[in-house]
């Protein structure tokens, strides 16, 4: 029997396959926040006038609103059954480095709930108005403001981690320290819908992911072993 | 040597003190056993032993050195079976075998199929793990562990769930184990007889 070690960008690739074909088998789990954010912005045009210029005012809103709570709904799916079934317990003891394999986890969580979420925003941007114009902007504004966002949200996830219902426990935790990005992903969207230039709250939204990616996994690790305890 | 080493062990859980001064040493060789009534510590015990709480006070060595020096290298070393397996039910039982271990070392299709003949469940898999009976996966489990290549093992009643051919099966693994000069530390309320080794038991109160 060959002993050999695996590299640790060999593991968290494999743990990364692990985790989408978990996913691909239990897929409306994975679907369920994309659901929910399209009905929750298309729930806006229904209900307001039609006006096209009263739609384009609230679909900043609209839009981080929804891409915000759909995440968090999303949440509860990043670590409860790894948990619960003791694989995490596997994760933190099979030597390799733990954070990096929470980072992996984390960025599966993103592809599968995160992408499908950028991919729709210039459905969701259109129903609420939004110009032909505007969707490169709103694109770039959701894609960065995803991204900081699972990471945000994975670190409560791993405080929440030993409380059996911790839903509110994680809005609680989650929620203020996604107002950042709440308000630099609203701003992008808004100037993008204006025709004005966006790179201001762009770059914000980017420095906010990079610090997420550079802070997240350490905090993330801290956690999750919390948790495990 | 595979040796690990438990000194003046203290460990509260909430208002309760499950630890007080614990010592014990554990050789490569030997299977130690963990015994107590219910709510005594032993999973607590190998919880802290795999470095997954933290002791109030106390050391524990690996090889002479402190498991807290190189958490990551000590974790390469060992292989932990808790009272959840670890698996997951949507994976098939190889498919489980292939991402686990495969986190840890190479593996091949021959080495998980091999392992899960060796467990008697040459049959099963290709089959979801949710689909196998609680004594199947926890075979399963222990096809994992034999495969892991780890020095030592910390079990927490790893005969739970299995019938008289799965106990049998898990007493070939340990013997196998210990022979090879690795070691073993097990939790559980039947102590278990090895018939090659010596077996010492710790029992808490």
């Amino acid at each position: 029997m060959s002993a050999s070690r695996v590299s640790f960008p060999a593991a968290a690739a494999l743990l990364m396959a692990r985790d989408l074909r978990l996913a691909m088998r239990r897929a409306g789990d994975s679907l369920l926040p994309l659901g929910f954010f399209l009905v929750v912005t298309t729930l806006f045009p229904l209900s307001l006038d039609p006006e096209l210029s009263l739609l384009r005012d609230i679909a900043p809103a609209a839009l981080w609103v929804g891409a915000l709570l759909s995440s968090l709904l999303a949440l509860d799916l990043l670590f409860r059954d790894d948990g619960q079934d003791g694989a995490l317990e596997q994760l933190a003891l099979c030597g390799q480095p733990f954070a990096g394999l929470l980072l992996a986890k984390t960025a599966v969580h993103w592809l599968l709930t995160g992408l499908p979420l950028v991919l729709v925003a210039p459905l969701a941007a259109t129903a609420l108005g939004a110009p032909y114009a505007a969707m490169p902007g709103i694109l770039a504004a959701v894609l960065l403001g995803t991204v900081a966002l699972s990471l945000i949200g994975a670190v409560g996830a791993g405080l929440a981690l030993s409380i059996r219902r911790n839903g509110p426990l994680l809005a609680l935790l989650v929620l203020p320290l996604a107002v950042p990005v709440l308000i630099f992903g609203a701003r992008a969207t808004a100037l993008a819908i204006q025709g004005e230039p966006v790179a201001a709250p762009l770059y914000l939204l980017g420095a906010i992911a990079v610090l997420s990616a550079t802070l997240a996994p350490w905090a993330l690790a801290a956690a999750v072993r919390i948790g495990l305890e | 040597m595979n040796d690990i080493e438990a000194e003046d062990l203290h460990l509260w859980r909430g208002d309760v003190q499950v630890l007080r001064g614990l010592t014990f040493v554990a050789s490569g060789g030997e299977c130690l056993q963990i015994t107590g009534a219910n709510g005594s510590g032993k999973t607590t015990l190998l919880r802290a032993l795999c470095g997954l709480v933290p002791l109030e006070q106390g050391r524990i060595r690996w090889r002479g050195m402190d498991i807290t020096a190189d958490p990551s290298a000590y974790h390469s070393e060992l292989a932990y079976l808790g009272h959840d397996n670890g698996l997951k039910g949507d994976l098939t039982a190889t498919e489980n075998l292939r991402f686990g271990l495969g986190l840890r070392r190479r593996i091949t299709a021959t080495d998980c199929a091999g392992a899960l003949v060796r467990m008697g469940l040459a049959e099963h898999g290709d089959l979801p793990l949710r689909r196998l009976s609680a004594g199947q996966r926890r075979r399963v489990a222990l096809a994992r562990l034999s495969l892991t290549g780890a020095a030592l093992w910390l079990l927490d009643e790893p005969a739970a769930n299995l019938d008289a051919g799965g106990q049998q099966l898990l007493l070939q693994l340990l013997q196998a184990h210990v022979s090879t000069g690795c070691a073993a530390v097990v939790a559980t309320h039947q102590l278990l007889e090895l018939s090659d080794s010596p077996v010492r038991s710790v029992k808490l109160q």
